[in-house]
């Protein structure tokens, strides 16, 4: 069900404004792909803009391509695309006037399914994968909002795969979140990526190094130039042999 | 971990294709453009009829005298404008000082539950219907002084004005930075002088804005001075002892009358009404614009 | 000279670097060291260097006793403000009185309205007052949100301020001047075209019946509708644009159209403060005078047809006061009509305060 993604030549714009240029990339199917970087260089606006999330703020605007399995995200209808790009975010977002089951089955409902016995299997389904169905198989009705911030942040990982996405994308997942949830949803994508092709924005190294299988570095040259990817390789030999210089600069510590 | 144990993956086919979705959305959205559309129906129309029927029925005549016989083409309503204008020169007078004082202390000493309590009221005075206030002051200066008189016809719109006043103050005043607090304290002024020498003045335009808005929202209503002022078709400037006229109220009361003259005098009266109000509200909003605290 | 003072600490006393802005437009930098002083003004330390000193005695002899009295001055307006109220419900509790010793309760329920024989009964007038406020709150909610949304969710940038523009406008037009356009041009449009209409298509449900000649509790709710728009426009638009954004993401992340997000997101976590804008409208409606007193017909009765003259508490008092006749109890009975609806209006703005700011507490707001 997974698909790779391929990006040509992308650069991203607000109004006059450009945040990152010439992207050039393929993500691989059913991997981990990590971006790193330091703050402020456009990973979560590139991120943005495979699901086409980017162009909800005026004037934003994209040159070049992101295929799909070949076909252009943005030759298609953005909707149709956010169904099989999904995305989890920095802040756990869960529908606070939701219980669990109304969450994980929220993107369901959108599409029209209403088969009360189908929407239970796929929440199943879906709380099993993200690991949340011994915690909360028996408490559906919680509200939405009552959980903690790993198990909130969990539950929308389940309400993203829930409407079986090719691709899931995560802006800073565990940011926001205890070293122990951390850990639980790290080992989580090491289990969904044989599903999805996953791509996580991170600014913790050390987790990239954990988690991915690809890592692309990005930065900014000069304050007020577009991010670009500097560097796009296997995990290991990024973190070990890096072969450019200004990755290797950010991997040891020496700025960002 | 967990998800090897999630079994066969079950499927599902949306339902509901994406054509009708979108389709759903633009009804939606145009449904959302009708309102705006729908709201501002009656305000166009209103203004389409006053500006044509007010506009014919303006002269100078009107503007100036008082009412005559109908037979001699009825007159004017001069002794209603300078009604209002008596009757709002005493509502600022009432309503202002105690509303921006109220403010200062909302803004600058309020503490826990007294503050809490102030605010509250400050709101729940905001939807206490006119009429209601109207007959209060009737009770205690009309009845109490034995007449209709324009001081019971400003108290009243005085009380109105105080909370819009003072609300709209105190927005004001918080808006300035504490900084500027701190600078004036750290240069060991009292804090009655920071307040009053740098906080207000620096609030000062905003302020203003608030204060015009709420004359602009007392010239207006009708209704307290029914109760307060009775109304008259003679010019007077006595503040005391005889009723008086006011614009709204010469309004209501021409409007309601069988007489074509006085029906389009009361077009025209409501013309300059509109119009007042309106020209207050853009002066309000020009200064305001001019209102800047930079840190 | 006057010793370095240490950087100040991190937190309290950051080191300023202001340019205030006086009226007289004078530009005055404030300094750093100005900050160092006020960290020695408020920690208990060695006294000040003598310069320093200097610039305390510009506050003059006396600053304690003009803060005392200055505080002591606002202190008692926003008091004040506390006693007004106390003084409306005296007073109007105080005329009605008589009338209220003669009556009682049975004031409230009683329908009639005979000035002749002194005898008084509310229930026309609150029904009325309730009917043509509801059929307001019917007509204008609807409306309202679509606008608020429209505002907050859907209008380009560019078009959001003149949109809002136009929506002060209409409040700021006088509720007289929409009674006289109601009473001149929406009357004869209800009685020609409307009346029909509903009488025809929802005549079967009881409610809307002939004889009607345009004045009626329908007509009164209309205009009432067009003047409580923009207050629960507004409300609705605060409530709205307090949604984060975060939830708006969510529901687009999964695939939502626009509509689809409004749904999901902003209208559920909006709930209590739209029933609380809906209440403050319901509020604003029954004390409006103007808008109903030239459309209501004016007619104290009670029937299920909607289209007939009725009466309202404020019509009533605004229509028959000027002529209030001094022997009996009529006077008594208009204020004892005001007393009520002081109560009811202030009940249901209370509650309408209470649902939206517990709105804004949730969102996590401080109001």
């Amino acid at each position: 069900m997974s698909k790779q993604v391929e990006i040509k030549d992308l650069s991203l714009y607000f109004g006059a404004h450009r945040a990152v240029a010439d992207v050039t990339m393929t993500i691989g199917a059913h991997e981990v792909t990590a971006i790193i970087g330091p703050s402020g260089c456009g990973k979560s606006t590139l991120l943005r803009s495979l699901n086409r999330m980017h162009e909800l703020v005026p004037g934003a605007r994209h040159e070049g391509e992101v295929l799909l399995d070949g076909e252009d995200v943005y030759a298609r209808d953005p909707v149709a695309v956010r169904r099989s790009v999904g995305m989890v975010f920095q802040r756990p977002n869960p529908f606070p006037t939701m219980s669990v089951f109304d969450n994980v089955v929220a993107g369901l409902r959108l599409n029209g399914v209403r088969d009360k016995k189908l929407l239970k299997e796929v929440a199943e389904h879906s709380l099993r994968q993200a690991g949340m169905w011994e915690e909360l198989g028996g408490r559906l009705d919680t509200g939405g909002a009552r959980l903690s911030g790993g198990q909130q942040q969990r539950l929308c990982i389940a309400r993203a795969i829930a409407v079986q996405p090719e691709v899931l994308l995560m802006d800073e997942p565990c940011s926001a979140l205890d070293p122990i949830s951390t850990l639980k949803i790290e080992d989580l994508l090491r289990e969904l990526k044989n599903e999805y092709t996953i791509v996580i924005v991170t600014h913790n190294m050390q987790q990239a190094a954990r988690v991915s299988d690809s890592t692309a570095f990005f930065t900014i040259e000069k304050a007020g130039e577009p991010g670009r990817l500097i560097e796009y390789d296997d995990t290991e030999k990024i973190f070990t042999k890096p072969s450019n210089p200004t990755t290797e600069r950010y991997i040891s510590g020496r700025f960002g | 971990m967990a998800a090897a144990t999630a079994g066969a993956r079950p499927r599902f086919q949306p339902k509901r294709r994406l054509g009708r979705r979108k389709a759903t959305n633009a009804v939606a959205i145009g449904l959302m453009g009708l309102c705006v559309l729908l709201a501002l129906l009656p305000l166009v129309s209103l203004l389409a009829y006053v500006i044509e029927r007010g506009a014919r029925a303006l002269s100078l005549t009107a503007l100036v005298h008082a009412p005559a016989p109908s037979v001699d083409g009825g007159g004017g309503f001069g002794q209603a404008i300078v009604g209002s204008v008596i009757l709002l020169a005493i509502a600022a007078l009432v309503g202002i000082p105690w509303g921006v004082l109220t403010a200062v202390y909302l803004s600058e000493y309020a503490r826990g539950r007294l503050g809490r309590v102030v605010r509250f009221f400050s709101d729940v005075l905001t939807g206490i219907p006119t009429l209601v206030t109207g007959l209060v002051v009737y009770g205690l200066l009309v009845v109490a002084l034995g007449s209709f008189s324009a001081l019971a016809g400003g108290v009243a719109l005085g009380l109105i004005m105080l909370p819009i006043v003072a609300r709209g103050s105190e927005e004001m005043l918080n808006l300035v930075p504490d900084s500027l607090r701190e600078a004036g304290l750290a240069l060991g002024m009292p804090k009655w002088k920071v307040t009053l020498r740098i906080v207000v003045p620096t609030a000062a335009k905003g302020i203003v804005t608030a204060n015009l808005l709420a004359i602009a929202r007392a010239s207006g209503e009708t209704a307290p001075l029914i109760v307060t002022v009775l109304g008259s078709n003679f010019f007077t400037t006595k503040l005391l002892g005889t009723p008086i006229a006011a614009l709204p109220l010469y309004i209501f009361q021409n409007a309601t009358q069988p007489d074509p003259v006085k029906i389009r005098l009361a077009w025209a009266a409501t013309l300059v009404l509109i119009s007042f109000v309106l020209v207050l509200s853009l002066l309000a909003r020009l200064i305001g614009r001019g209102s800047r605290v930079t840190e | 000279m006057a010793e370095q003072q240490p950087p100040a600490r991190a937190g309290r006393g950051q080191p300023l670097a202001v340019t205030i802005r006086l009226p007289a437009e004078r530009k005055r930098t404030v300094p750093e060291e100005v900050t160092s002083e006020r960290e020695r003004a408020l920690a208990p330390r060695a006294p000040a260097a003598p310069q320093r000193r200097s610039l305390r005695s510009l506050a003059g002899p006396g600053g304690a006793w003009g803060d005392r009295t200055f505080r002591w001055l606002v202190t008692g307006m926003a008091v004040a403000l506390l006693g007004l109220v106390a003084v409306l419900f005296y007073e109007l509790s105080a005329n009605a009185r008589p009338l209220i010793a003669r009556d009682g309760l049975s004031f409230v329920w009683r329908n009639v309205w005979d000035v002749p024989r002194d005898i008084f009964g509310a229930r026309a007038l609150l029904v009325g007052t309730l009917v043509s406020s509801l059929i307001a709150v019917v007509l204008a909610v609807p409306v309202a949100l679509g606008i608020s949304l429209f505002l907050t969710e859907v209008a380009p940038r560019w078009l959001r301020q003149p949109i809002s523009s136009l929506v002060e406008l209409l409040a700021a037009v006088p509720s007289v001047a929409f009674g006289f356009w109601g009473l001149l041009v929406l009357v004869p449009i209800m009685a020609r075209t409307v009346n029909p209409f509903l009488i025809k298509v929802l005549g079967w449900t009881g409610l809307f019946e002939a004889p009607q000649f345009g004045v009626s509790l329908v007509t009164a709710g209309v205009v009432l509708a067009v003047m409580i728009l923009p207050i629960v426009a507004a409300i609705s638009r605060e409530v709205f644009t307090v949604v984060p954004s975060d939830q708006r993401e969510a529901a687009f992340a999964l695939g939502a159209t626009k509509w689809e997000s409004i749904r999901m997101a902003v209208l559920p976590y909006s709930r209590a403060g739209i029933v609380g804008a809906v209440v403050l409208g319901l509020g604003r409606a029954m004390g409006e005078t103007m808008a109903v007193v030239f459309v209501i017909g004016n007619s104290p009765q009670i029937t299920s047809n909607l289209l007939a003259p009725g009466a309202s508490i404020t019509a009533q008092i605004a229509n028959t006061f000027a002529e209030v006749s001094t022997t009996g109890h009529q006077l008594n009975a208009l204020l004892y009509l005001a007393l009520l609806l002081f109560f009811v209006t202030l009940v249901v703005n209370v509650a309408a305060r209470l649902l939206v700011w517990r709105t804004s507490a949730v969102a996590g707001g401080v109001r």
